[in-house]
């Protein structure tokens, strides 16, 4: 009886090794875990594609889509179209995002300059910036100043809303009691209102950054002459499915890559901020 | 009473400000009055603090003790009537005051040394002012969290840096409402017991809103009770520093006021 229990305590202890491996090897497990689906999917595909259930024609299998970003890279095709996208998504959103956060501010602000340009804003915000393609083809051509124009435009809202509610929203605790402690206007704005905005402010960036690509696809499919939709655009005419669904993927590396940039800023920024602290920090 | 106070709260260091014996500011409230939205929360209110004077406001919800305060500090203006200190008109109240509020009011993106720096207000450019928020820090016995985000501290510890914060310009006159309200029963016996050490060793002016009759007995020298916004007893506390609890004279004033709160 005793032999028996032992032999179960034992073998517990056995079992529990074996279900918890040493730290390191738990912690690399962990940092996998978000990569272990889209891995399988790959397989799948690629699998599907080898064995012929998938035609090449419909969907080009991994290895080659891989081979034809090689073969573009080469030619120095895929990179010159990326670097012009990229310069388009960054100027929209350089362009729109400084004017929405200046009017954000300003409208936060000035009570006066909200009720000037509040309630415009918030009727052309009604209007779908991509409903604006046929017209921005008649005033600017399929230039580079209409991809400009509509990404500036998507970028605009999310950044101008969520500065002025940051602004809005700082604890008027706060403003109270530096305003008693003799701050001026000056130090009020840089140390408590643009702080306490901040976290919102983030949050219309990363918004920004979305319609930033998705305004930045829909242009260059519809109207470009250079870009990585342009570029799926004239693989489509010679079905090259291989080009198409490369293109498709570069879009959401470039996308996936703003965001962590976005998401690194913010955790530079905003590391005061207990959302971003390590419950450890103690 | 001792065992579970925290040395570090008590143990005023002996940290000396440049000028240790500025004296408190004395304040003379006349026909004092302010209303909101046509209800009259304070009228024809008099005051006279003496220079030093820890005098401690006390009433039920709503009497106007926060008003009253917040005439005091310079954070409101009155309807009708007059704030002077130091018998002179026109002293710029914003320079002489300083408020600790109910909440800690601290910026949370500001590290606990940079939060205290706000207290210096303007001077704050004045050479020397990281070693003056630095011992008021230490004087509160926080130095060993200069360097922290004020979220990762408890509620008292963050007082006490709202508390070093108010005292590092050196005041004149602390204006304090409800600032231990929303502390547990021991973190409030240790900062009252902090509190009442700054008090004594600045000489500071210092006016408490609170609704704990207790508090006001144990820090005050004078406990006035507001009523229908106006004063409406007035009593001195003569019992020596520091009090304990449980004393027989302190017991029987805190009897008489409460019984007068109630009965009102």
């Amino acid at each position: 009886m005793t032999d028996f229990v032992t032999t179960i305590g034992a073998e517990r202890a056995l079992r529990q090794q074996a279900v918890r491996p040493p730290p390191d090897l738990s912690k690399i497990f962990h940092d996998i875990t978000p990569w272990l689906v889209p891995l399988l999917l790959l397989a799948v595909w690629q699998a599907a594609c080898t064995f012929g259930a998938l035609s090449e024609a419909i969907l080009p299998s991994p290895a080659s889509v891989l081979e034809a970003g090689w073969r573009l890279t080469l030619s120095g095709e895929l990179p010159r179209n990326v670097e012009i996208s990229f310069l388009r998504a960054i100027a929209g959103l350089a362009v729109g995002g400084g004017i929405g956060f200046s009017l954000g501010l300003a409208n936060g602000l000035s009570s006066l300059c909200e009720r000037l340009t509040d309630s415009t804003l918030q009727m052309i915000r009604n209007v779908p910036h991509l409903a604006m393609i046929p017209l921005v083809i008649l005033w600017f051509g399929i230039d580079e100043g209409a991809k400009l124009f509509l990404v500036a435009l998507g970028a605009f809202f999310p950044i101008y809303i969520n500065t002025l509610h940051g602004v809005r929203t700082v604890d008027p605790h706060l403003i109270e009691m530096a305003e008693s402690y003799g701050m001026g206007p000056g130090a009020l704005f840089w140390r408590v209102i643009l702080p306490g905005a901040l976290p919102s402010i983030f949050v219309g960036l990363r918004y920004a950054l979305g319609i930033m690509w998705l305004t930045l696809i829909v242009a260059e499919t519809i109207a470009a002459q250079s870009g990585i939709g342009y570029m799926a655009m004239q693989a489509r005419e010679f079905m090259e499915t291989d080009v198409v669904v490369l293109s498709i993927l570069v879009y959401a590396l470039l996308g996936k890559l703003a965001d962590v940039i976005a998401r690194a800023l913010e955790r530079a920024s905003l590391s005061w901020h207990p959302a971003f602290q390590n419950k450890s920090g103690r | 009473m001792s065992a579970f106070v925290d040395p570090r709260a008590c143990v005023v260091t002996g940290v000396e400000f440049d000028n240790p014996s500025r004296p408190g500011a004395s304040i003379t409230v006349r026909h004092l009055a302010r209303g909101f939205g046509g209800k009259q929360v304070l009228h024809g209110l008099d005051l006279d603090v003496t220079a030093g004077q820890f005098l401690a406001v006390v009433g039920r919800s709503g009497c106007g003790k926060s008003t009253l305060l917040r005439l005091l500090a310079g954070l409101d203006r009155p309807d009708h009537g007059s704030i002077a200190f130091d018998e002179g008109e026109g002293t710029e109240q914003k320079r002489i005051a300083r408020v600790m509020y109910q909440e800690p009011r601290l910026l949370p993106w500001a590290t606990v040394l940079a939060n205290v720096e706000v207290g210096l207000g303007p001077n704050r450019d004045a050479t020397g002012w990281r070693s003056r928020a630095f011992e008021a820090l230490s004087a509160v016995g926080l130095a060993d969290r200069a360097g922290e985000w004020p979220a990762v501290l408890s509620g008292g510890q963050k007082q006490r840096v709202a508390l070093a914060r108010a005292l590092v310009s050196r005041p004149r006159f602390l204006a304090l409402d409800e600032p231990l309200g929303a502390l547990d029963a021991l973190t409030r016996i240790e900062m009252q017991q902090l509190l009442e050490k700054v008090w004594r060793r600045e000489g500071f002016t210092a006016v408490l809103v609170t609704h704990d009759v207790a508090e006001a007995l144990t820090l005050a020298d004078r406990v006035v009770v507001l009523q229908g916004g106006a004063i409406a007893q007035d009593f001195q506390v003569n019992s020596p520093r520091p009090r304990r609890r449980g004393d027989r004279d302190l017991a029987h004033l805190e009897e008489q006021i409460l019984s007068h709160l109630l009965s009102s």
